[in-house]
C-alpha cells in the first residue's frame, strides 16, 4: 500500500507532492474525489488500488468491501450509488469482461459510477503482469446492445489521479459509468504526483429532485432539456422503480417499440450532447505538423519522444494525445485532416488496430498503424522509423 | 376491503385496500398468470412491511430477473429491478452503504441459488443485514418452464423432457450451512406462517433467507400433471409438516413423490454479528467467535437444535 499511505491516517486529502504509484495515484484521486464506497475482487495489474483502499477508505469513513467476484463488484457498486454513494471498481480485463451485463444496467438505470480496467495482454489470461491496450473497443461496446459512454485514458500517475476525479464528475453530471482506462505500464509506473489542497478539487453534483417527496408527482425517468433526468436515492422517501427493462418516466416497465426508441435514444444522445465538455485531447507541436501521431496511454509517452526525434530530424511530426478515448476526439482529428497541411496520421497502438479504426472513418488521408499484441511497450524508434518512412 | 359508491354517481365504484399504499396500484393488472403463488407472496411482504411499523421510505425491494423478479416493481417502496442472478450483491451495496434501511430481496429460485448461487453464499457466510425471499416453483418460469437446481429428482419440463436426473438443492441446509442468521421454509398455502417468517426477517440484524414454495401452474404444474395451481396446494396442505427443529439435512423435498412429507418451518434464528465493513477499526471488535457454528460441526441427529 506504500508508506506514504501508512502515514495518511484518517486523511481524505494527501495534500502535497509524492512519488507515487500509478495504481495509488487514482486510488487516491477517488479519495480526493470524495469516494464513499469500493466493491472489488482482486487482478493484476490493478490490485494495488484494491489494497490501497483497503487500507485508505476505511480509515476515511468510507466502505470497502471485496467482493466474491467481478459480478458482484459492480452490482454493489450500482447498489452502492442508487442510495447516493460515490462508488468505485477496479478491475483487469478477465474480471472487465465479466461485469459488461451490469454496465448495461447503469447505463439504462441512469446510475453513476467509476470502473477502472487497468489493461494488460489480453485476450483470455492473457498476459497477467504485463501491459496491453486492447480493451479499447470493448470500453464502447462491451455491453450488449447500442448506449454511449465516457473512458478516459492516462498517461501518467498524475493524471491518474487527476482523471479519477474527472470521472466521477463528469460520471454524476451525466448519471452514467465512467471507464478509466489505464495500462499495467501506467499503472505500475511510479513518478511525481502533486496533490492539490481541496479548494482546488472541483465537484460536480449529482442533479437531484427539487421538491420534497410526497409535494407533487416525481418522474425520475424524466429528464429535464439536457437530457438528464435528476436522481433520487434509496431511502429517500421518493418511491421510485428502477428497472434495466425498457421504461417510461416513471421507472415503469414499457415494453414498446416507441418507448424504446425514445429511451434508448435520449441515453445515447445525453453523452453525445455534452461530449465536448468531456473529450479531452493534449496537441504537441501541431501548429505546424504534416505528420500527426495519435496515441493514448502508455503509448503517447514513446509517441511525445518519437516526435521530438523526428523534429530533431527536422521532419514536422506532432501528437494528438488522445486522453479522452470515449466519445473519440472526432472535431479534433477532421480538422487536423481537414488542414490541407497534414499529410498522414500514424497510430500507434499496443493492440492489433482499434484507435486507428476510429481515425480511418475521420479522414480520407493515409493512416498508418503500429501495432503489437502486448507485453511490451511500443519503442520510440519505432515509431520515429515510421514517421520519416 | 371498503366498498364507497358515490352518491353523486352511483356506477362509480371507489375501492381502497389497506394495502394499497403499499402496492404500486397504477402497474394492474400484473404479468402474472391465473393462480401463480406470487402474488400471494408479494401480499405477505407488503403486510410484513405495514406490521413491521418501519416508514416505507426505510424500505428498499431488490428484485433480480423472472416472474418471481417482477415482485419489486408492484410494491411502492424504492425498488431495483436488476439482473439475472446480481439481486444480492446490489442490495449489499444499498445496505452497506445505508445500513438504516431495511433492504429484502425477492427473487426466485433459478436467479438466487443458480446463475446468482455465489453471491447467495457469499451474502449469508458475511451475515449481510438483508432479507432474502427466495421464490420456489422447481423450475425457470419466466422462459417458459425449464429445469433449474430446485427441479425435483424425476420432475419433467422443457429440458428434462425425460424427467430430471439431478439431485435439486436443499435450500434451508445450504443457508444454514453457509451461515445465515435465519432460515425459514413455508408454501403459498401458510400465508400467516410466512407474513411472521418475512416480518422475523425484516427486523432481523443479519441475513435472513426464507424459502416459499410456490405453484407455477404453467410451468411446473402442466407438465407435471399438477392440475393446476389449487391441485399444488392442496398438495402441500396434504403432506405439509411443520417442524422448527426439523434436521435439516434431511429436509430435500419431492413434490412428485406423494408420500414423502414437506418439512416447513423457522428452522434457524441465531444471533451473528452482521456484516459491518470496518472503518479503519480493527476487524477483532466486529469478529466474534461464533458458538453456534462450532457446536454445529460436533452436533449429532439428535442434538440438532439448529442454533436456536
Ligand atoms: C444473464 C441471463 N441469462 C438468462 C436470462 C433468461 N432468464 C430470464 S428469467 C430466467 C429464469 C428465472 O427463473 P427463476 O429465478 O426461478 O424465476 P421464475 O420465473 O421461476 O419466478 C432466465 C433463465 C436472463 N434474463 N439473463
Ligand atoms: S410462468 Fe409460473 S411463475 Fe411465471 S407467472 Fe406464470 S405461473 Fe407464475
Ligand atoms: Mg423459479
Amino acid at each position: 500500500m506504500g508508506a506514504d499511505a501508512k502515514v495518511a491516517g484518517s486523511t481524505r486529502l494527501m495534500v502535497g507532492e509524492h512519488f507515487m504509484l500509478g495504481d495509488h495515484a487514482c486510488a487516491e484521486g477517488a479519495l480526493a474525489a470524495g469516494l464513499d464506497f469500493f466493491a472489488g475482487y482482486p487482478i493484476t495489474p490493478s490490485t494495488e488500488i484494491c489494497e490501497r483502499l483497503a487500507h485508505r477508505l476505511p480509515q476515511v469513513g468510507g466502505r470497502f468491501v471485496q467482493m466474491e467476484d467481478e459480478l458482484g463488484s459492480i452490482a454493489a457498486i450500482l447498489g452502492a450509488s442508487a442510495a447516493g454513494a460515490r462508488s468505485l471498481t477496479a478491475t483487469s480485463g478477465p474480471g472487465f469482461s465479466l461485469m459488461m451485463e451490469n454496465i448495461g444496467l447503469a447505463v439504462m438505470m441512469e446510475i453513476p459510477c467509476v470502473i477502472v480496467d487497468v489493461m494488460r495482454g489480453s485476450p483470455s489470461t492473457g498476459l497477467p503482469t504485463l501491459v496491453g491496450q486492447g480493451d479499447v473497443f470493448q470500453a464502447r461496446w462491451g455491453s450488449h446492445g447500442d448506449y454511449s459512454i465516457v473512458a478516459f485514458s492516462p498517461s501518467s500517475p498524475q493524471e491518474c489521479f487527476d482523471l479519477t476525479i474527472r470521472a466521477f464528475n463528469v460520471a454524476d453530471q451525466l448519471r452514467i459509468p465512467v471507464f478509466l482506462l489505464m495500462d499495467e505500464t501506467i499503472g505500475h509506473m511510479t513518478e511525481r504526483v502533486v496533490i492539490p489542497p481541496a479548494a482546488q478539487i472541483p465537484r460536480t453534483p449529482r442533479k437531484r429532485p427539487t421538491h420534497a417527496p410526497g409535494e407533487k408527482l416525481f418522474l425520475p425517468f424524466k429528464a429535464d432539456s439536457d437530457l438528464i433526468p435528476p436522481m433520487a436515492h434509496a431511502g429517500e422517501g421518493y418511491n421510485v422503480h428502477f428497472t434495466g427493462l425498457t421504461h417510461d418516466e416513471r421507472g415503469y416497465p414499457a415494453l414498446n417499440a416507441q418507448a424504446h426508441e425514445e429511451l434508448v435514444m435520449r441515453l445515447s444522445q445525453k453523452v453525445s450532447a455534452h461530449a465536448s465538455e468531456v473529450t479531452l485531447v493534449e496537441e504537441v507541436n501541431l501548429e505546424d505538423a504534416e505528420v500527426v501521431v495519435v496515441a493514448f496511454g502508455c503509448t503517447a509517452r514513446s509517441a511525445r519522444r518519437a516526435v521530438n526525434l523526428a523534429r530533431q530530424r527536422g521532419i514536422k511530426a506532432g501528437l494528438l494525445r488522445v486522453i479522452t478515448l470515449w466519445p473519440f476526439p472526432e472535431e479534433q482529428v477532421r480538422r487536423l485532416a481537414g488542414s490541407g497541411r497534414v499529410k498522414r496520421f500514424i497510430v500507434p497502438e499496443i493492440n492489433l488496430g482499434q484507435v486507428c479504426r476510429e481515425v480511418e472513418r475521420l479522414t480520407s488521408l493515409p493512416v498508418d498503424r503500429i501495432n503489437r499484441a502486448g507485453g511490451a511497450m511500443i519503442s520510440p524508434q519505432s515509431i520515429v522509423e515510421v514517421i520519416a518512412a | 376491503m371498503t366498498t364507497a359508491a358515490s352518491a353523486s354517481n352511483p356506477t362509480r365504484i371507489v375501492e381502497t385496500h389497506p394495502i394499497d399504499k403499499v402496492l404500486r396500484a397504477d402497474r394492474f393488472p400484473h404479468i402474472l398468470c391465473p393462480a401463480c403463488g406470487i402474488g400471494s407472496i408479494i401480499h405477505c411482504y407488503v403486510q410484513a412491511i405495514i406490521e413491521s411499523g418501519i416508514p416505507l421510505n426505510q424500505h428498499v425491494c431488490v428484485s433480480g430477473i423472472g416472474c418471481s423478479g417482477r415482485a419489486a416493481g408492484y410494491i411502492n417502496v424504492d425498488s431495483y429491478h436488476t439482473t439475472h442472478g446480481r439481486a444480492v450483491p446490489f442490495a449489499l451495496g444499498i445496505a452497506v452503504y445505508r445500513p438504516d434501511l431495511h433492504v429484502t430481496v425477492i427473487s426466485g429460485d433459478g436467479d438466487l441459488t443458480s446463475i446468482g448461487g455465489n453471491h447467495l453464499i457469499h451474502a449469508a457466510r458475511r451475515n449481510v443485514n438483508l432479507t432474502v425471499i427466495c421464490i420456489n416453483n422447481f423450475n425457470y418460469g419466466m422462459t417458459g418452464g425449464q429445469a433449474g437446481p430446485t427441479t425435483p429428482l424425476s420432475a419433467k419440463s422443457s429440458t428434462t423432457p425425460f424427467g430430471s436426473w439431478e439431485r435439486p438443492f436443499n435450500l434451508p441446509h445450504l443457508a444454514h450451512a453457509v451461515g445465515a442468521s435465519f432460515v425459514a421454509r413455508w408454501t403459498v398455502l401458510h400465508i400467516r406462517q410466512l407474513k411472521e417468517a418475512v416480518l422475523r426477517g425484516i427486523h432481523k440484524e443479519g441475513f435472513a433467507f426464507i424459502e416459499v414454495l410456490s405453484p407455477c401452474p404453467t410451468g411446473f404444474g402442466r407438465p407435471n400433471d399438477i392440475g393446476d395451481g389449487l391441485e399444488e396446494m392442496r398438495r402441500y396442505r396434504r403432506r405439509c409438516h411443520v417442524d422448527d427443529n426439523a434436521y435439516l439435512p434431511e429436509i430435500d423435498i419431492d413434490l412428485t413423490n406423494d408420500e414423502s412429507p414437506i418439512v416447513v418451518g423457522n428452522f434457524v434464528d441465531v444471533d451473528r454479528p452482521p456484516f459491518h465493513p470496518a472503518l479503519g477499526e480493527p476487524a477483532s471488535t466486529t469478529a466474534k467467535p461464533d458458538p453456534d457454528r462450532a457446536d454445529a460441526r460436533t452436533q449429532s441427529r439428535e442434538s440438532i437444535s439448529n442454533g436456536r
